[in-house]
């Protein structure tokens, strides 16, 4: 068989190996995560696999088939063009189905004060745009994929990969930041058309910093402005279906939510611009104790 | 690069073995381990040898991860125990279910997806009942699959349970009914022995036959260094606990028409395991242990299954032994009209 190219990523706690028959999603990977620490050398956490879908797919219309230690038996193929985003997905799904050091939530979460706002709700809510803004408002970015929470402290820590903008919110992020931190720009992938952008120098060089969860939001785009209560049991079992490690943790996972719950306080909140969003997030913070 | 899974075997024979890998090296024989669903079973193995902190913190994971497959593995046999609580017959506890409920050295580790059992074949009805009645549904309902499965088939067509997604294959004997051996099934059910919940696992010779018919003669060797470092730690663990053992093993495996099989993964684990295997039953050595063991080690460091060609050839193999002849090419025809993957 033949070899692969490979290169080794560390993206807050976790470790990755991503091997590849193609050199050129390893180029690119390389490039945007230049400013992040080396993995130690005591090995990595998870290999993640980019191989053509078949033998003939390496050069003939090159199709990415996503896989690793962690697979999906119907995961569909990539474009090579956009092996980037494949890369990406793989490392996603190694953290998704085997990593148990924190439960996962599927959430943006940045930090001010010492303190976390965590973010989470359905794909189009706006809780990776919303990331991305805020941190370049003068938050501190954590990761607008997975929201790390300690299953011992109850703290939230960090896992900045790269942001994964879509479709509008490229546009409007490329107001915001420069070129050189943007990736190569993929239209029409199954998530709509993707850039990635590179987190602040702080969101990297302080990955491993871990911040106590102040604020829980459910964001929803598209709607009136306003802020709502939320019961407890709603807000645990959203949290159980945003969680993609919940059931593998067994009671350690019950506990570490039933805190976070118990702890957090948790708005939904609807709202139709950044701006409206950003003013609704500085007044509930500024009501923390 | 590691180019086959044989540091994989040295890691699970020998722990110490590990003392000389480099950090690469260490990544190579995690993902070996995990696409060989070995890395539970590994962990432990390694519990105390020094290794990189990384490493050890996947370890760490993976023993936990089989702490709770092993506890769900037995809520779920529990729950087909209460489901079959007015079905007076013995109901067995089969495979990786099995070695956690009897608490063997098997089990330590081990990873589980299906819950296996095996009850008589004219309760086959009755219990199916039972079963559809408490919540399990058929996964494949597809007219010829149902129908191959019960003509041809140790088991019932699959089953799944409809709140807790969890699958359950209820055997009635060991083997395909198409294949050349045909194990005494009665004689299983008769000897197996009760656990204190009032379920059943096999007895040792049983166990193990099983496990070895599960390896040789029921499919492509996929999955079988898995297979074989389970019956690594069963013959280890019953030849210690009882001096008859070996001599139990040869009768029991004419009884159920195993001979040849056995004296293979006998010759195969001491090969590979180290296992400190009776002589006279393990038989004199063949070329093919050598096409086996090529067969068994096809994976890469980077945990992609290599030799195509021989894995092609164990495929094919599996199929043969099998079904007769114009019995594949009728199956094989059918399945391809359907459009669907011959798997079964």
């Amino acid at each position: 068989m033949t070899a692969m190219h490979q290169i080794h990523l560390k993206i807050g706690p976790a470790a990755f190996r991503i091997a590849s028959a193609w050199r050129q999603p390893l180029d690119q990977l390389a490039a945007l995560y230049r400013d992040y620490p080396a993995p130690v050398d005591d090995g990595v956490d998870f290999t993640v696999r980019l191989e053509p879908e078949k033998p003939w797919r390496r050069h003939l219309r090159p199709s990415v088939h996503i896989g690793g230690d962690f697979w999906l038996p119907d995961a569909a193929p990539l474009p090579l063009a956009q092996g980037l985003l494949a890369a990406e997905m793989g490392m996603n799904l190694q953290m998704a189905l085997g990593w148990r050091r924190h439960l996962l939530l599927h959430a943006s979460s940045v930090e001010k004060d010492g303190k976390a706002l965590v973010m989470t709700g359905l794909s189009g809510s706006g809780k990776s745009t919303l990331s991305a803004m805020l941190a370049e408002r003068g938050w501190r970015f954590m990761g607008d994929e997975f929201a790390l929470l300690s299953l011992e402290t109850g703290e939230i820590f960090p896992f900045p990969r790269l942001i994964s903008l879509k479709n509008q919110a490229i546009a409007a992020m490329q107001n915001l930041a420069p070129e050189s931190r943007f990736g190569p720009e993929m239209k029409a992938t199954p998530k709509g058309d993707i850039r990635h952008l590179v987190p602040p120098t702080e969101a990297v060089a302080r990955m491993d910093e871990p911040a106590r969860p102040a604020l829980l939001l459910f964001p929803r785009f598209g709607h009136e402005p306003v802020l709502r209560d939320m019961g407890q049991a709603e807000i645990f079992v959203r949290l159980t279906q945003a969680s993609t490690n919940y059931v593998a943790l067994g009671e350690a996972g019950f506990r570490a939510l039933t805190r976070f719950v118990d702890e957090v306080p948790t708005r939904a909140m609807d709202y139709q611009s950044v701006e409206q969003a950003e003013e609704m997030i500085e007044g509930l913070w500024s009501q923390l104790p | 690069m590691i180019r086959d899974a044989r540091p994989l075997v040295d890691a699970l024979r020998e722990p110490a073995s590990v003392g000389t890998l480099n950090s690469g090296e260490w990544t190579e024989l995690i993902s070996i381990a995990r696409a060989e669903s070995l890395i539970g079973s590994l962990a432990h193995r390694l519990a105390d040898v020094p290794v990189p902190d990384r490493v050890r913190a996947v370890l760490q994971d993976a023993m936990e991860a089989h702490d709770l497959a092993r506890q769900q593995a037995l809520w779920e046999a529990d729950c087909a125990r209460r489901a079959l609580a007015a079905y007076p017959g013995r109901i067995v506890l089969m495979k990786g279910t099995a070695y956690v409920a009897a608490n063997l050295a098997a089990g330590l580790g081990r990873s589980i997806g299906d819950l296996d059992i095996m009850v008589a074949r004219d309760d086959l009805p009755v219990v199916e009942a039972a079963l559809l009645d408490a919540g399990w549904e058929w996964v494949k309902p597809d007219p010829y699959d149902d129908r191959y499965y019960r003509d041809h088939m140790h088991e019932l067509p699959p089953l799944i349970h409809r709140e807790r997604d969890r699958m359950i294959d209820v055997h009635h004997t060991t083997l395909p009914l198409t294949d050349r051996p045909t194990p005494d099934a009665r004689a299983m059910l008769d000897d197996a022995i009760p656990l204190d919940n009032g379920l059943h696992v096999m007895a040792p010779t049983d166990m193990v036959l099983h496990s070895i018919a599960h390896l040789f003669a029921d499919g492509d060797l996929a999955g079988g260094l898995r297979n074989l470092w389970d019956i690594n730690l069963l013959l280890r663990q019953f030849a210690e606990a009882d001096a008859q053992f070996w001599k139990d093993l040869d009768v029991r495996a004419r009884t159920h028409g195993l001979v040849r099989e056995t004296h293979r993964a006998l010759r195969l684990a001491a090969r590979l395991y180290d296992t400190p295997v009776s002589r006279s039953s393990a038989g004199q050595s063949e070329f093919a242990d050598h096409l086996h063991v090529r067969r068994l080690l096809a994976r890469d460091g980077y945990g992609r299954e290599t030799r195509k060609l021989t894995r092609f050839a164990f495929y094919v193999r599996s199929h043969w032994l099998r079904m007769p002849p114009l019995m594949l090419a009728r199956h094989l025809w059918t399945k391809w009209r359907k459009g669907g993957t011959a798997t079964k």
